[in-house]
Parts: structure tokens; sequence; C-alpha cells
């Protein structure tokens, strides 16, 4: 589709960018060609719409001839030639109209003027169609970045959503191989545990591997999985862990990313718990600030303030750090602080409702 | 005592569960005798030097100290079995002359090597503390602490609370807070394994932690002495004294 005729308002700016031309045809014809004063007035009004239409049919030779893939001659005859032809029909359509004319008072010389000024006429054709030209190919540049403008941005949403499947789910294998190791063990200690934790695991895999699609779930959801996880981890690290948690029921409902908890709380065994010979408590707290607008995630749990700090925090909270920051951008805080032999992460995240995802 | 000697071991993992698995697994060895069970790295150097057994097996992830730290707090008198979920300490592991490195979880099949090979290697190797040391630290790591043991109690020197190491013959004392505390070990060994950007060896002898040095004045005709926050004053050698100056000068 033609840019200009596409939208009423460019035509108008386009028609309206004409005016010039006609003030400075009718310069010319008065003075240069002989054309009296009220036969001007008529004429070239006539003849510019006429013209300015007729011109826009270089956008179809614009296109077919780009910038980047011909050759200058090519440019070159193209133009030329649709410039002259175009103004010849010009010349021809001004003689029709003057012979048109001629029959009412005042015009009877006009077909005579007008064969005269048939020159400039002319000339100024040419000029104002490689005018169009000009114009037409800045116009095409403009599409072509702005198309390439948004070829970028979907780039950019098909690389973040990349980057989020990438991040979303992501198991540590050093979990899965310590369970079940437990579960070997229990097999001859206590086989009704290890059918347990048998199954506990499954249920845990099982909602994680279901998550690869999801963009969301409620936080009920997510905590079903945390507790499932949860579990798991009991089992292996029996009385040294234990676990509070204190969500409010109205948050229940709230979308969330999913295994957002879960990698938190995995941080919280790995990096303090289990650094703990006697081990250790971990607070879960999940509370509303702003009525719904937004979810504000604590969790502390006890560690050694011995260990080194390179092992005391790992790729559990970069990886939620990051899809915090690439799904929410400035919406959302995370921030970790360290009490005396405590650990806490905190995170705002945005209250979003399941629809509205 | 019996007149035929047991193979002593001791079992080291936080976590019960696993420790059951290899008192199980062990439970079909009546020439093997589990002497102590540990679940944390002090309670193992407790009971290392109290019970000096053939066999370690040693997980490596615990509280307290990892399995790399115990294995440089005890020496290498007895044969060691890593056993952990982490493959890639593995390589670690055979440096610093593992007996055998297993994975878990591991099956019996797995575990019977692992003794076999243990019983055959008792007592047959021995490395200096001192080059585990340096193995023990991955590369382009550096220590962030240093694991000192007195008798059976072990201390834990951040290497952040560190003002300098003083070489003493065969030990070092690693000056902390006032405090100093001996470690066998020597100067150059322990220069490897502490980042260059943090310390800085002044004199043969010593080893200053950078951000606690205050000022340089001379000191008699040719040498120099580092004046440190507390006061403590150190020599410095002409070459210590370039290696100094270049660091100062870098900073400032």
């Amino acid at each position: 589709m033609h840019p200009i005729l596409s939208q009423i308002r460019r035509l108008g700016i386009y028609l309206l960018a004409w005016v010039p031309f006609v003030g400075l045809l009718f310069y010319l014809l008065t003075t240069l060609g002989g054309v009296s004063s009220l036969q001007g007035a008529v004429m070239v009004p006539v003849l510019c719409v006429l013209y300015a239409f007729a011109c826009l049919s270089s956008w179809y030779s614009c296109k077919a001839t780009s910038l980047e893939t011909s050759s200058f001659g090519r440019l070159l005859l193209t133009h030329l030639l649709g410039a002259a032809t175009l103004s010849i029909l010009w010349v021809l359509s001004s003689r029709l109209l003057a012979k048109a004319l001629s029959s009412y008072p005042g015009f009877e010389s006009l077909p005579d003027r007008m064969l005269r000024s048939s020159p400039l006429l002319f000339g100024a054709g040419v000029f104002l169609y490689l005018l169009s030209v000009g114009l037409h190919y800045v116009l095409l540049a403009l599409q072509a970045s702005q198309q390439a403008e948004k070829r970028v941005m979907q780039a950019q949403i098909l690389a973040r959503e990349s980057e989020l499947r990438a991040l979303k789910t992501q198991i540590n294998p050093h979990f899965l191989f310590n369970s079940l190791h437990s579960i070997s063990a229990l097999t001859s200690l206590d086989a009704a545990r290890a059918r347990e934790m048998c199954v506990a695991l499954a249920d845990f895999l099982r909602l994680t591997l279901g998550l690869g699609e999801k963009n969301s779930i409620t936080l009920k959801e997510e905590l079903h999985l945390l507790h499932n996880y949860l579990a798991v981890e009991k089992i292996r690290f029996g009385a040294r862990l234990n676990m509070t948690e204190s969500v409010e029921d109205e948050l229940l409902a709230c979308a969330v990313p999913p295994l957002l908890l879960q990698p938190l709380i995995e941080n919280a065994i790995t990096h303090g718990i289990a650094n703990l010979p006697e081990g250790g408590s971990i607070a879960l707290r999940i509370q509303q600030r702003n009525g719904l607008e937004c979810l504000r995630i604590t969790i502390t749990n006890d560690f050694d303030p011995d260990m080194p700090a390179r092992r005391k925090s790992g790729l559990g909270l970069l990886n939620v750090r990051q899809r915090l920051e690439t799904r929410y951008g400035s919406r959302a805080t995370f921030s970790t602080r360290k009490l005396d032999h405590q650990f806490e992460v905190q995170l705002d995240v945005p209250g979003e409702s399941e629809e509205g995802v | 005592m019996t007149s035929e000697k047991k193979l002593s071991v001791i079992l080291v993992d936080d976590e019960e569960l696993a420790r059951a698995l290899l008192r199980e697994m062990l439970s079909h060895h009546p020439e093997v005798e589990i002497v102590a069970e540990c679940s944390n790295g002090f309670e193992a150097v407790k009971a290392v030097a109290e019970h000096k057994p053939d066999l370690l097996f040693l997980d490596i992830q615990m509280p307290k100290l990892d399995g790399f730290e115990v294995l440089e707090l005890i020496g290498c008198e007895m044969a060691i079995v890593f056993v952990t979920a982490y493959d890639q300490y593995a390589l670690r592991a055979f440096e610093v002359h593992a007996v055998d490195y297993l994975l878990k979880p591991f099956g019996l099949d797995r575990f019977e090597v692992a003794l076999a090979r243990a019983k055959d290697g008792t007592g047959v190797k021995s490395i200096a503390p001192e080059a585990l040391r340096a193995t023990a630290t991955p590369v382009g790591q550096y220590a962030d602490r240093i694991v000192v043991r007195d008798g059976t109690s072990v201390h834990i020197v951040p290497v952040d609370h560190l003002d300098y190491v003083e070489a003493q013959d065969d030990y070092i004392a690693l000056a902390c807070k006032g405090s100093k505390r001996l470690k066998q070990q020597t100067i150059t060994s322990v220069e490897a394994t502490l980042n260059p950007k943090q310390f800085l060896r002044i004199h043969r002898s010593y080893i200053v932690n950078i951000e606690r040095v205050t000022k340089v004045e001379p000191y008699g005709k040719e040498s120099k002495v580092a004046i440190l926050k507390d006061g403590t004053r150190l020599p410095v050698s002409r070459a210590g004294y370039a290696r100094l100056r270049a660091v100062l000068d870098g900073v400032s």
C-alpha cells in the first residue's frame, strides 16, 4: 500500500507541501509564459493537483529500483524516463485543459500561450517528479528502518522468552543424587519410609516437569511444590531441618513465576542448614503490601557465620534474581542481608492475578 | 587387642542415612571395625587423632570443615575414600591421593571395589600436608580461610582476619587480632594459597596483609620496616620493599 495514500493525514500534508509549487508555477507562467492572472489562477491549481497525484506513482518505480541494489545508470534511466513521460503527459493535459477553457471569455488566448509555455511546464514537470522521487526514497528508508526496529524488538522478546525458559526448570542434580542415596539407604533400614520418600520425590519431579510451558502458577501451587520438595529434604536431614511458614490466605490465588520459592529454600538448606551440625530453622513469610499490589516474600535461615562467604550463597539466588529482573524489570526487588547468625532474602514481586498474566 | 588386627574405619558424613548405608555395607565384613562415626569436620579431626584409623570414608560437603580441610589437618597416614554426590571434586580427590571416590548413590559392587582398594593401599602412601593444601585449592581460587589444628581442637582463621604470617623454623605463625596460631607449614606454600592482591611477601620470613600496612619507614642504613595498624613493626627486605612500593603506588 502506498504510504501517502494509506493515511488521510499524510495525504493532506503532502498536498499542503504542494502549495509553494502552485505559487511558483503561477509566478513562472504569468511572468515568462505571458499567461494572465485570471488564466493562471484557474489553470495552475488544477494542473498542480493533477500532477501531485501523478507524482505519487514514482513510489512504485522507487520500490522497484532500490538505492542499494540498483546501478547508478539504471536509477538515472528509470527516473528520467518516468519524469519525461509524466511531464509530456502533463504538458498535453495542460493543452487539453486550455482548449476546453478557450470558449470562456478572457481565456481565448490560453491555448496559444500554453503552447508557448510548454517547455517551461515540461521543465517544471521533470523537476517536480524528481523531487517526488527523492521524497519516496526517504519514505522507503523510513519504512525499512521501522521494520528493522520491529525485528530487533521481536528478537529481544524471543531472546528474553528463551532465557526465561532456560532459567525456569533447573533442578539441582545433586539434590537428586543425594535423595536417591538416602532412598538407597532407607530400602533396608525402613522400607516404608523409602517408599514415602520415592513418592515425595516423584511428586516433586512431576510438578516441576509440568511447569515447562507455564509462565506463572498460583502461589498455592508453588507452595504445594515446595512442600513436596521439603518432604524429601526432611527425610534426608531429619531433625536438623525445621521449617516454619506463614502465608496470608488472600495471597494464595496470586500468580507467581514457577519455581520462585523452591530455589530460595534449597539455597537456605544447602548453604545454611547443611553447614550446621545441629541443624537450624528456615522461616518463610509471605505478606501483602499496599493491598494485593505487591507480595513481600521473606526467607530467613540460620547459617554458620564462620563459613567463608563464597560458600554461603549459590546459584539458586542468582537464578531467581535474574528471572525476576527479566520478567518484572524494576517492578520487583531482591535483597539479601546477613544478620548475626541468620541470612535473610527478601523479595517484593508485583501481585498479579492469574488471568492477568 | 585381638591377635588378628582388624581394619579400623571411621565414617564421616553429615547425613545420618548416608552413614547408615555405609555401616550396613560394612556389616558384611567382620574384618572391619567401625571405631567412630562423625557428622562434621571438627568431629572427624578429633576422632582421627584419637583412634588413628586405617581407613576413612569422607564426605566432602560438610558443616564446619569440608573433606579436603579435614584431610589437610589429619595428614595422610590412612587410606581415604571420598563419598560425595558431587563429581567435580574427583580430580582434586585423586590429586590428594584418595584411594577411591564413591559417587552417591552407589551400589554394593562399587562399594566393595572401593573397600578392596583401600585394603590394598592402606598405609602405603603419604603426601606432605602442605602439598595437599596447594592441590586442594582449586586453580584460580585462593584460600578464604586457613585451618589450624591444636591437638584435637581445630581453629579456623579467615584470611580477611589475618594480619601477617611469620615463618618460624618448620612452622608458620598466623597473626590475627593480636594472637598467633602455629601451623606446620612452610611460608612459601602458604604464600601460594593466598591471594597476591591481598597478601605480599615483604621478607624471607614475612607475608603481610596489604590492607594492614599504614606506612613504611627506613630502619638502619639499608633496610626498611613496615608499620601495621596495630603498631606491629615488620622487617621489609629490599625485594619486598620493591614489591610493596609497586602495590602501594598502584593503589594511589
